[in-house]
């Protein structure tokens, strides 16, 4: 039975999972340095450490609109070959250990779009988690998307 | 065996071999030089006693015999040519295998260079020439013995029939994959050498049998050299080389590249660090340590600027294996290309020199396959028969910019664009909206060399689109010149240092923005009670007129989309500079003049052409840094190439001072012409003046100057005094001579009620010392005569 890590975390009412080791570290929310001109799902830059990082907001990645409330949203820092990038999402979850047999391809109903970017989904208890790979999220993150209202997101 | 030493071999042969290619291919042209035979004989010599040091049998062996050719050489007992020197090269090639294999297996592999060995000692003597130079593949000269040094420098190397043959120069040891060794990345790549697709000469060939090899083979026992010639470090080097006294201890030392980046990041740390404190201590109160914070701020100016020099290399260490490639590349072509290389000591990083070698090497491998012509077809069209492909360096506002230029054929923009539209890369509508200089850009897409030929020349990547992709990854551009029928230049242009550059603090629409210094103009203050008016709008662009010159503005809120741009008055003109285009940038604040550190921004917005890198303030928020080529690109503000002429009746006349020089026109008509529109003011005599196609013109400065008559130009008869005034007007690189009547003055004025639609030729006319005087226009005088 093998098993992985994930770092979970939660943007609407959906569950995200990305294997620990793509992740740099997690914070909470940081100053952005708006960049004009930018595809809309580039929230802006952010000072980590002394290193310039993009800050790509998961949900206009999904074409999730944005949150009404005035919660921060947090940082997921991705480890990539180029450098690093930060996911801006909802809220951060635990880092949990799942067997990779409860894994199933994403199903065929989701949107194409999330289906390239869902690499699987893993039954949880309580919950479908899906597991997220990073390098396509921000790949899809260039082209246009559009928005869907909450709900619709099948 | 100890292994900093045997490290340290390795290390110094593979320079001396890069200098052993550039100097034979120089010994080419100048075959009699025995200063350099000399030094080259004591290179191979050094390599040779390594080798019987450490016990690298092969190596030894085809170092003695290379040896033996040099000596008999550099005694003049014979000379050197094509087939020598080919041989030479070969010996060079096979002595790097050797290194990089026992490089990475501490063992020199299981090549045999007994053919190699038989070819060079076939060099030694001049009988057996011809069967060297069928043993390396080369066309053996007609006349070996008997060529005169100076013919051998003078006329092309060899007839141009027999050149197509092959001219491949392989080691002798076809086994041997040169590809396959591990070769670190100490210092510039290398070339692999040329290989054929169609070779004739087959390889199998110069098989030799084990046992002659055996024989060829110098007993390694029998002749270690009589001094150890690469005792311990410490030694002074002048232990290598019996025939020449000590030279003097290098002053240099070798460090480890990678402590080099630790000290550059540091140092940019450092910089991050020191803007901090300024922002914080430098303003206090406490003197003490005001004063320590001044001092720390120069201590680290001075640490970034020496560290970032530790790192500066000449781009002669990429430059000088190109005599070689160049060599071997146009035999293999079937051309015979001359190179030449002005600005090798022109300075990078030595990450950008690790990195321009490939591209440059394509580029140089594109001129000669594609640009220079066959020698034939040179003649035909009157050029000389041999090409000349010129590396060219310089820096220039803050960047290096490289050029590879040949006289070939030139690049034909139609027909890029015909194949363009034949390999589906553009939609016809492009193709027909398309000027010239965007023609020739097509050649970087990806996809559009598919039929070339592949050859093993650079070994790595093909297509200009992988060329243009590494210059970019360094942060540079690269764009092509050419005039069909005579040439082509490819130009690159990098930024100098990758790191740390001082820059100018703006805002914008609430956000803050860097901007380099090097394309900093000036800033103009535009007030909002006295500023009404100096931004004019022609065809709802705002302008401002710049001491006479009309300077496009940008709004920076409005070219970013951050606001749709404010009333213009009380804003902050900022004058930049990008290529060859000048215009004016309007912002809302100017800040301060700072070091900042440029990071590179992530793959995500790499294709945002507005931003050069983002940088991280004194406050530890990020400032995006501004790119103003691609500033302007976005705001259409068109190169000078492209840019409309204004209406000159559209412009609103005002009070600005201006120099004007007066001058008087026929007999008593007097003229004004701004006086930075007067390059010179000459006198001729009329003797001096002599009459080609119709025109007057003067022999001038080793020029020849057109003269044209003011008077003519406004209707009048010319005058025939002796003496010629001429008010020298330049325009680029072309110079024309107004002829006046009398020089009478020059003043500053404001010029007030002017009046602007003046008859063509003028610029109108204004009130001068009491007098209306009509305004001379130099540029439309000369659209008038069409020169």
């Amino acid at each position: 039975m093998a098993t992985t890590q994930l770092c979970t975390f939660n943007v609407d009412d959906l569950c995200f999972g990305v294997e620990v080791t793509q992740v740099q570290e997690v914070l909470r929310f940081q100053p952005m340095t708006r960049v004009p001109l930018a595809p809309g799902t580039i929230r802006g830059l952010i000072n980590l450490r002394g290193q310039i990082v993009t800050a790509v907001d998961l949900r206009a990645c999904l074409g999730i609109e944005p949150r009404t409330t005035d919660a921060l949203p947090m940082n997921v820092v991705i480890r990539g070959s180029e450098g690093s990038v930060s996911l801006l999402v909802d809220e951060i979850g635990d880092v949990i250990e799942v067997s990779t047999d409860s894994f199933e391809p994403p199903p065929s109903t989701m949107r194409a779009l999330h289906r390239n970017m869902i690499v699987a989904v893993c039954k949880l208890p309580k919950q479908l988690l899906l597991v997220l790979a990073p390098e396509r999220a921000l790949a899809a993150s260039q082209q246009p998307v559009e928005t869907r209202a909450r709900g619709e997101l099948n | 065996m100890p292994d900093e030493i045997l490290n340290e071999f390795l290390v110094e042969s593979r320079e001396n071999l890069d200098q052993l290619d550039r100097e034979l291919v120089a010994l080419e042209e100048d075959p009699r030089n025995t200063a350099r035979l000399a030094s080259v004989f004591r290179t191979v010599h050094t390599i040779k006693g390594t080798a019987g040091f450490f016990q690298f049998a092969k190596l030894e062996a085809v170092a003695h015999v290379g040896e033996n050719l040099l000596s008999r050489l550099r005694d003049g007992v014979i000379v050197l040519d094509a087939v020598r020197t080919s041989a030479l090269l070969a010996m060079v090639d096979a002595i790097r295998v050797l290194l990089g294999q026992i490089e990475a297996n501490d063992a020199e592999g299981e090549g045999e260079y007994g053919a190699l060995i038989t070819a060079l000692s076939h060099c030694c003597n001049d009988e057996a020439l011809p069967d060297a130079a069928r043993a390396l593949g080369v066309a053996a000269p007609e006349r070996a013995a008997s060529i005169p040094p100076a013919a051998i420098a003078s006329r092309p190397p060899r007839p141009v029939s027999e050149v197509p043959r092959i001219a491949s120069v392989k080691p002798a040891a076809p086994r041997v994959e040169p590809a396959k060794v591990e070769v670190p990345r100490l210092e510039a790549p290398r070339i692999e050498v040329p290989t054929l697709d169609a070779p004739k000469v087959e390889p199998a060939k110069i098989e030799v049998p084990a046992a002659d090899a055996a024989k060829g083979a110098v007993p390694t026992k029998a002749s270690l050299p009589s001094k150890p010639s690469l005792p311990a470090k410490a030694d002074a080097k002048g232990e290598h080389h019996e025939d020449r006294p000590a030279p003097p201890s290098d002053p240099r030392i070798r460090v480890d590249v990678r402590l080099l980046d630790r000290l550059m990041n540091l140092v940019g740390e450092l910089v991050l660090a020191r803007n901090q404190l300024l922002q914080h201590g430098g303003s206090s109160n406490d003197t003490a340590l005001v004063s320590t914070c001044q001092s720390i701020n120069l201590i680290t100016t001075e640490l970034q600027e020496g560290v970032m020099k530790t790192r500066m290399q000449p781009i002669d260490n990429v430059w000088n294996k190109f005599p070689r490639v160049v060599r071997d590349l146009s035999q293999l072509c079937g051309k015979q290309v001359k190179l030449e290389m002005e600005g090798g000591n022109t300075e990078l990083d030595k990450t950008i020199i690790e990195a321009i070698g490939d591209p440059l090497t394509h580029l140089v491998r594109n001129s000669i396959d594609h640009g220079i012509e066959p020698p034939q077809q040179r003649v035909a069209s009157h050029k000389p028969v041999i090409g000349t492909l010129k590396l060219r360096a310089y820096h220039e506002g803050g960047r290096v910019n490289i050029e590879i230029i040949d006289d070939g054929k030139g690049i034909d923009g139609e027909k890029v664009k015909a194949r363009a539209l034949e390999r589906g890369l553009i939609t016809p509508e492009r193709a027909r909206a398309m000027l010239p200089h965007e023609m020739n850009a097509l050649l970087f897409l990806p996809g559009f060399s598919t039929a070339e030929k592949v050859t093993n020349i650079s070994g790595r990547g093909v297509g200009l689109d992988v060329v243009k992709n590494n210059i970019e990854r360094l942060g540079g551009s690269v764009d092509i010149d050419t005039q069909p029928g005579r040439g082509a230049t490819f130009r690159i242009r990098i930024p100098l240092t990758l790191a740390i550059i001082p820059a100018l603090v703006i805002g914008a629409a609430g956000e803050r923005f860097a901007i380099p210094q090097v394309n900093l103009g000036e800033l103009v203050r535009i007030d909002a009670e006295s500023g009404n008016g100096l931004i004019e709008r022609i065809h709802g662009v705002p302008v401002y007129r710049l001491r006479g010159n009309l300077l496009p503005l940008i709004e920076l809120g409005r070219v970013l989309e951050l606001d749709n741009g404010r009333a213009l008055n009380g804003v902050n003109l900022i004058v930049l500079q990008a290529d060859d285009r000048q215009f004016g940038l309007l912002v809302d604040d100017i800040f301060d003049t700072e070091e900042i550190v440029v990071k590179p921004l992530g793959r995500e917005l790499k294709g945002l052409n507005t931003y050069a890198g983002a940088t991280i303030m004194g406050d530890g928020r990020v400032a995006l840094i501004l790119d103003v080529t691609g500033l302007a690109e976005r705001a259409g503000i068109a190169s000078a190439e492209r840019r409309i002429a204004l209406d000159p009746e559209r412009t609103r006349a005002h009070s600005v001072s201006e120099q004007l020089l007066l001058f008087r026109r026929g007999r008593d008509t007097r003229m004004a012409i701004p006086l930075d529109a007067v390059t010179r003011l000459e006198e001729f005599q009329r003797a001096r003046v002599e009459s080609v196609g119709g025109e007057d013109v003067v022999q001038y400065r080793g020029e020849i100057l057109r003269l044209v008559y003011l008077s003519e130009v406004f209707g009048e008869p010319r005058s025939d005094n002796d003496t010629l005034h001429v008010l020298v007007h330049s325009s680029g690189d072309r110079s024309v001579g107004f002829v006046v009547d009398a020089i009478e003055d020059v003043i500053q004025q404001e010029i007030s009620s002017a009046r602007r639609d003046g008859r063509p030729g003028t610029l109108g006319s204004a009130v001068i010392q009491g007098r209306v005087t009509e305004i001379l226009d130099a540029a439309s005088v000369r659209g008038l005569l069409g020169s």
